[in-house]
């Protein structure tokens, strides 16, 4: 099967090459590539604005996108932002939802967080006035949901990593749904890292806002979406303002549209979006049962393979059950950014520093970082078997 | 790809460097001044303390987390800066940064083994550090 799903990927066919960085920045199958090339070619135009034949394509398409970002999430099609990235998703709920917050409210997150979920909302704080608490992490990277005392009457807004990009970890999102929706806030979940491992039902695990980005789901770059509950989202207000977001417009103000058109100011990023529906309609059709179960075989035989390096230490969970085949370590007497150039030089790539997660380096005692290799679909045993060579070899150049 | 085996063994990675990583780094108990920098990339921290007496470096101190190329850039920068004016200490970074990019002359007879570091332009913030920590320091 993977043999099957590699040959989907034109970067893949190279001799020695080792793509680990999956996390990152996952490869584009060669349908997506021809599909965003074919929309510049044929439908080049703006959205929801002309009437010619191109303008006609392009609101077919970035229709036909939306309709299978919906497809992928199990939900309606008014309830899909496209933003330009997960970032960007991230940031606009902060501050959509930071609009209504100030003094005496609390934001809850985790000490697990991206950067991206967890800046805007500290930065946010600074002007607001609410304050930002986060959960801490059991020595495995896992969120600690033993006691939830921090989600009280004064909690707004949870958010949430849903897998961190570091430990691989996977979130209980609905046992933080319960507790959140118990003391009336709204749960953000990032969905970076959780979505390139197959379609999410962000309704049915108890989310009421989720993001993710195209470019980590085999889609291209400058792509992500916001997903909120369609009563949700109706409730909050536009972020940014511009073309194509607004009805009624004066010198004495504007009536923005209903979402998701209220959250898509200016010309949204058409063609990555196109890209995105066939990265996902692609997605949707691989038997996820049986790449699930190839990927964490990978990920067992990784985890063995680390395990028996002198001097090795995983960060983030051993066992397969609520993880994700990310996997993240550090090595005595090597700093990661050192083993991965040497990596690198074997052609294997992975990631090596802090991970855009300053916070969980600090909690799990990470001063220098750590090495992150992350798998996908596409990954095979030869991959995992060139980091566990290429790391013996480095350990004989630096120690 | 690169070929396998041959370059693990790179030049980067050569004893000299190595050598020059595994000194170990000391803080200034007293310093004048203290500055310190992080390269976001890949998390190396220089803490760099000096001592100045007439306008010359007298004693410069420093502490490194960071990877190999940064430390061994660190132990240069600490054993080269002693005794140098301030004003012209302060100019190594960007000597150093024009050794690295544009192919410039090694300021410092020691920097020599870092030209192999040239090609390697993700790896310029790490030996580049330690210098920009002086200048820092040095209050420019």
């Amino acid at each position: 099967m993977t043999v099957a799903i590699r040959t989907v990927f034109p970067v893949l066919d190279r001799a020695g090459f080792h793509y680990l960085d999956s996390a990152a920045m996952a490869q584009l199958p060669g349908a997506v590539m021809e599909a965003v090339a074919h929309h510049d070619l044929t439908a080049r135009a703006n959205v929801h604005r002309g009437l010619h034949e191109l303008a006609r394509r392009a609101d077919d398409a970035y229709d036909a996108a939306r309709q299978s970002v919906a497809r992928f999430l199990s939900a309606e099609m008014d309830e899909v932002v496209f933003t330009g990235g997960c970032t960007m998703a991230l940031n606009m709920l902060a501050l959509a939802l930071g609009e209504a917050l100030g003094p005496g409210d609390r934001v809850v997150a985790s000490v697990a967080e991206h950067h991206s979920n967890l800046l805007p909302w500290l930065m946010l704080a600074q002007r607001k006035g609410f304050e930002v608490v986060t959960l801490a992490v059991d020595d495995d990277g896992r969120l600690r949901l033993d006691d939830l005392s921090l989600i009280n009457e004064h909690c707004r807004v949870v958010a949430v990593t849903h897998a961190s990009n570091v430990t691989g970890a996977v979130t209980d999102i609905p046992r933080l749904a319960e507790a959140a929706h118990a003391v009336g806030a709204r749960l953000v979940v990032d969905g970076a890292q959780m979505v390139p491992h197959g379609p999410v039902n962000p309704r049915a695990l108890g989310a009421d806002f989720y993001a993710f980005a195209g470019h980590k789901a085999y889609g291209p770059t400058g792509i992500g979406v916001l997903w909120g509950r369609r009563e949700l989202l109706a409730q909050l207000p536009p972020v940014l303002w511009g073309g194509g977001m607004v009805g009624m417009v004066g010198l004495d103000g504007a009536l923005p549209l209903d979402p998701p058109q209220r959250f898509e100011a200016g010309t949204p990023p058409v063609a990555q979006a196109v890209g995105l529906g066939v990265a996902l309609d692609w997605m949707s059709g691989l038997d996820w049962p049986a790449v699930t179960a190839v990927e964490m075989s990978l990920t067992r035989h990784l985890l063995d393979g680390l395990a028996a390096l002198d001097g090795v230490r995983v960060v983030g969970p051993l066992k397969l059950e609520a993880r994700l085949p990310v996997v993240s370590f550090v090595a005595e007497g090597c700093h990661p950014h050192d083993l991965a150039h040497l990596l690198a030089e074997r052609g294997v790539a992975v990631r090596g520093g802090a991970h855009c997660a300053r916070p969980l380096m600090t909690a799990l005692g990470l001063e220098e970082g750590c090495v992150r290799a992350s798998l996908a679909p596409y990954t095979n045993r030869a991959d995992v078997e060139a980091l566990l060579d290429g790391l013996d070899l480095a350990f004989k150049v630096l120690r | 790809m690169s070929n396998p085996g041959e370059n693990m063994t790179e030049a980067i990675y050569q004893q000299e460097i190595k050598d020059l990583a595994a000194v170990a780094a000391r803080r200034l108990d007293v310093p004048d001044a203290s500055a310190t920098l992080d390269n976001p990339l890949c998390g190396d921290t220089v803490v760099l303390d000096l001592r100045l007496t007439d306008g010359r470096i007298e004693a410069l101190g420093h502490g490194v987390k960071g990877c190999l190329l940064c430390k061994a850039a660190a132990t240069v920068a600490a054993r080269s800066a002693v005794g140098l004016e301030a004003d012209v200490a302060a100019t190594l970074a960007d000597r150093v940064s024009v050794m690295l990019k544009q192919g410039g002359e090694p300021p410092i007879p020691a920097l020599a083994p870092f030209l192999t570091v040239r090609p390697h332009k993700s790896r310029h913030g790490c030996v580049l550090l330690p210098f920009k920590a002086l200048a820092k320091a040095l209050g420019r």
